[in-house]
């Protein structure tokens, strides 16, 4: 990596750790009901809501409870979106005039953006009203992040309450998460894209007559406000069909790097508040070190794929050196403004978080670099992870590691004094194996049925590839895409719709149920026979199960995908 | 547990975000989009002569000798903002590899032996507004030609409108290809 490449990253990191620490202590006094500034203003709008919603503050939900008021939120919310979907061409704001969406089509949008998966069989431009954009997707990228934070307090929750059986109430958590965590930040880094050139405006679609007198006609839209929560609460949905790669979500490099640290900023802070909410920083560090290390081996491994470039290019005297003058590197589906290292940066934090907005098109990826976003969306995107999913997700892989580190010393596992049994292992082991299941079953199906297969667009191991990345976007509600993949037929909008609604309830109602289950143990006090959990022999056991959980359970379909395209990549044919 | 009063708890704090953050909130950052930075909020276009000319953030096609010319582009028939989007061609894919031997030897590089790699691959979202400095340096001549100018005095426009790496660090050093182009027109006008 030279120097310019290296210092970028440094940028980057270092502003995300010195964010990380302070919003960490922020969300831990949010969620502990601590004072905090901006209840001055919010405070009375919050009062008045759960008057008239009849929410009592002090009446608790037990898990049952909690995934209930989750799941019927949720559901309304899904029906609300349908509906406005559906019929936006009978609501407000809609300049160009677009038609509702086909029901297949709405199904899969709207089940897509209620999971926080914000996967896009559509393109925003074509396809969506500004009213849709704004009353629809706007709001299901707030409430599908609180959703998803209120699930991982819930889990906290469980494990510093001693005997208990209540886990908070699901719409406090998730009225909090929105007005004093999401809309905040959400409100500050949307002027700052504006500045930098991100759109916000309700204007019909410009034509600009160009230099050579040809038309071109411009997309405008309430973009900017759509933006900064897609980051924010690890969306990822595009209000346009490139994404952030689009010069109006991601004009410039300072723009980028604001988003890039909004996509991970939250998951990181998340951990940090982890430890101080459960009363010892070391185990949050412990898991952020895990991740941190995960984070960095993937990332260097997509950067140095992608930096040295397509060699069938060289072959025809195309020059792939990085420089001053020249981004270099695999340059097919990469912007020029930010070349090699901010597009692999991207690829790597949107995967190893649920992200899912893409700078660069993980298609045209080379064989080796396509397969870090992949690997990581393939390990539960518990590299930091999505705002709340990232957390609750990596701590099933801790009950994991203890369980298995239980086995070999033959004592009762146990994570922060709570006895992990059989009910805890049994559930966290469905979580697990329903990742697997969708993927690997769901998207083979896709192989064998002629209708799915007219979907694949790249023949050879690149397609295959193209399908497994598709089914594990869906599965782990990242929504990124391998995107020459045509999802939007009938049979994929639905089977896809099916996936994201497994990988997303088919894994909150468990770890609902796990932390039910948790809140009502006794906290054992540290003897000499505990495992530590925040020692390197953990952190190395933690991030070793992690790798070979993905390694083992995909190994034989990454072989027969990247891994095999890599072969002929690497000794291209010789053209005639 | 009462289901009913679940329903009623949902249905008002949705009635009440739905309208915070679907409406308010987009509708407050208009407003103060519109008001502080209305020339960024409105889509950064650019007018010659009270006519719309494009976008400075939106790549446009050039055909002409006597311009610089952007990026392939995989957006509709090339450059159709309708359609942002890249190729998605897979790297061993012969459908890309064919059309990037192609634009190589349709560049006619005669005396340049290497070709810059963004000028021969499509970007991501098929708008990059921006190309290389090697991907312009290799096209001077042309446009030197094409407008009967020197080549110094269209390298010395192509050194003018470069934009370097914000604060010397982010990104990288790049052209936009409307902006320089429109330069051109402005320093060395051609009768058409």
């Amino acid at each position: 990596m030279n120097t310019h490449d290296l210092s970028q990253f440094i940028v980057f990191a270092a502003l995300v750790s010195v964010l990380a620490v302070p919003l960490g202590h922020y969300l831990m006094r949010v969620f502990t009901g601590q004072p905090i500034w901006l209840e001055r203003v919010f405070g009375p709008l919050e009062r008045l809501i759960y008057r008239l919603a009849d929410v009592k503050v002090e009446e608790e939900h037990y898990w049952l409870n909690y995934a209930a008021a989750l799941l019927i939120f949720n559901a309304l919310g899904a029906g609300l979106l349908f509906l406005l979907l559906s019929y936006q061409n009978y609501l407000p704001w809609n300049p160009q005039q677009l038609p509702g969406l086909a029901p297949d089509l709405a199904f899969n949008v709207t089940v897509s953006f209620i999971t926080n998966t914000n996967w896009q069989s559509y393109s925003g431009e074509t396809t969506l009203s500004y009213f849709s954009q704004m009353v629809g997707l706007t709001v299901q990228n707030f409430l599908s992040a609180a959703t998803g934070l209120a699930v991982a307090i819930a889990l906290i929750r469980a494990l510093t309450r001693r005997e208990q059986h209540t886990l908070g109430n699901f719409y406090v958590d998730m009225t909090r998460t929105t007005l004093y965590v999401l809309l905040p930040i959400a409100f500050v880094v949307a002027l700052v894209l504006i500045q930098q050139g991100v759109p916000e405006n309700m204007h019909a679609y410009v034509t600009a007559t160009t230099l050579e007198h040809a038309t071109q006609t411009i997309p405008e839209g309430p973009v900017a406000s759509q933006i900064a929560i897609k980051q924010i609460g690890t969306n990822g949905g595009g209000f346009f069909n490139a994404n952030s790669a689009h010069p109006y979500e991601n004009p410039t490099p300072l723009s980028n790097l604001i988003e890039m640290i909004c996509i991970v900023l939250l998951p990181a802070a998340l951990v940090i508040s982890f430890g101080k909410m459960v009363g010892d920083r070391r185990q949050g560090r412990a898991l952020m070190v895990s991740m941190t290390v995960l984070f960095l081996g993937s990332f260097l491994f997509c950067y140095l794929a992608e930096a040295h470039g397509n060699p069938a290019f060289t072959a025809f005297g195309v020059d792939q050196t990085i420089s001053k003058q020249n981004p270099g590197g695999n340059m097919e589906g990469k912007e020029v403004r930010f070349g090699i290292l901010n597009s692999t940066l991207w690829a790597t934090l949107t995967t190893a978080t649920s992200n899912g907005s893409v700078n660069a098109m993980h298609d045209s990826f080379t064989p080796l670099g396509g397969l870090v976003p992949l690997f990581n969306i393939l390990l539960g995107e518990v590299i930091y992870g999505g705002v709340g999913c990232g957390l609750y997700g990596i701590l099933i892989y801790v009950m994991i590691t203890v369980f298995i580190a239980g086995l070999m010393v033959g004592r009762t596992p146990e994570y922060l004094g709570k006895k992990i049994e059989a009910r805890e292992i049994k559930l966290a082991v469905l979580a697990m194996m329903l990742y697997p299941t969708c993927i690997l079953g769901l998207g083979v199906a896709s192989l064998l049925i002629p209708e799915a297969l007219k979907s694949i667009s790249n023949a050879g191991p690149h397609g295959l590839t193209q399908v497994i990345y598709t089914y594990a976007s869906a599965a782990g509600n990242n929504g990124s895409a391998f995107a020459g993949f045509n999802a939007n037929t009938f049979y994929q909008n639905i089977v896809i719709g099916i996936v994201i609604l497994i990988g997303r309830f088919g894994i909150i109602l468990p770890v609902l149920a796990i932390a039910g289950s948790l809140v009502t143990k006794k906290i054992t006090p540290i003897s000499n026979g505990t495992f530590p959990t925040h020692g390197p022999m953990f952190i190395i056991l933690l991030t070793s199960i992690i790798i070979l959980f993905g390694g083992l359970t995909y190994f034989p379909a990454l072989a027969l995908g990247p891994i095999a395209e890599q072969f002929s990549f690497s000794q291209p044919p010789t053209q005639p | 547990m009462n289901w009913s009063r679940h329903i009623r708890s949902s249905f008002v704090l949705l009635v009440f975000f739905s309208l915070l953050t679907g409406l308010v909130y987009p509708l407050v950052v208009y407003g103060l989009g519109q008001a502080v930075f209305s020339h960024q909020a409105d889509g950064s276009l650019i007018s010659v002569q009270g006519q719309i000319i494009g976008s400075s953030l939106i790549g446009q096609d050039f055909t002409m000798d006597i311009y610089f010319h952007p990026r392939p582009s995989y957006a509709g028939q090339g450059y159709d903002a309708r359609a942002s989007g890249g190729s998605n061609l897979g790297p061993t894919s012969t459908d890309l590899l064919d059309a990037v031997h192609k634009r190589v030897l349709a560049l006619g590089t005669s005396g340049v032996s290497f070709v810059p790699v963004d000028l021969v691959t499509s970007s991501a979202s098929g708008l990059d507004p921006d190309i290389s400095l090697a991907a312009a340096h290799i096209q001077i001549a042309r446009v030197a030609e094409a407008r009967h100018a020197s080549v110094a005095e269209v390298g010395a426009i192509v050194e003018a409108n470069v934009i370097t790496r914000t604060f010397g660090v982010l990104g990288e050093n790049r052209l936009n290809v409307l902006q320089l182009n429109q330069a051109l027109d402005q320093s060395m006008p051609v009768k058409q």
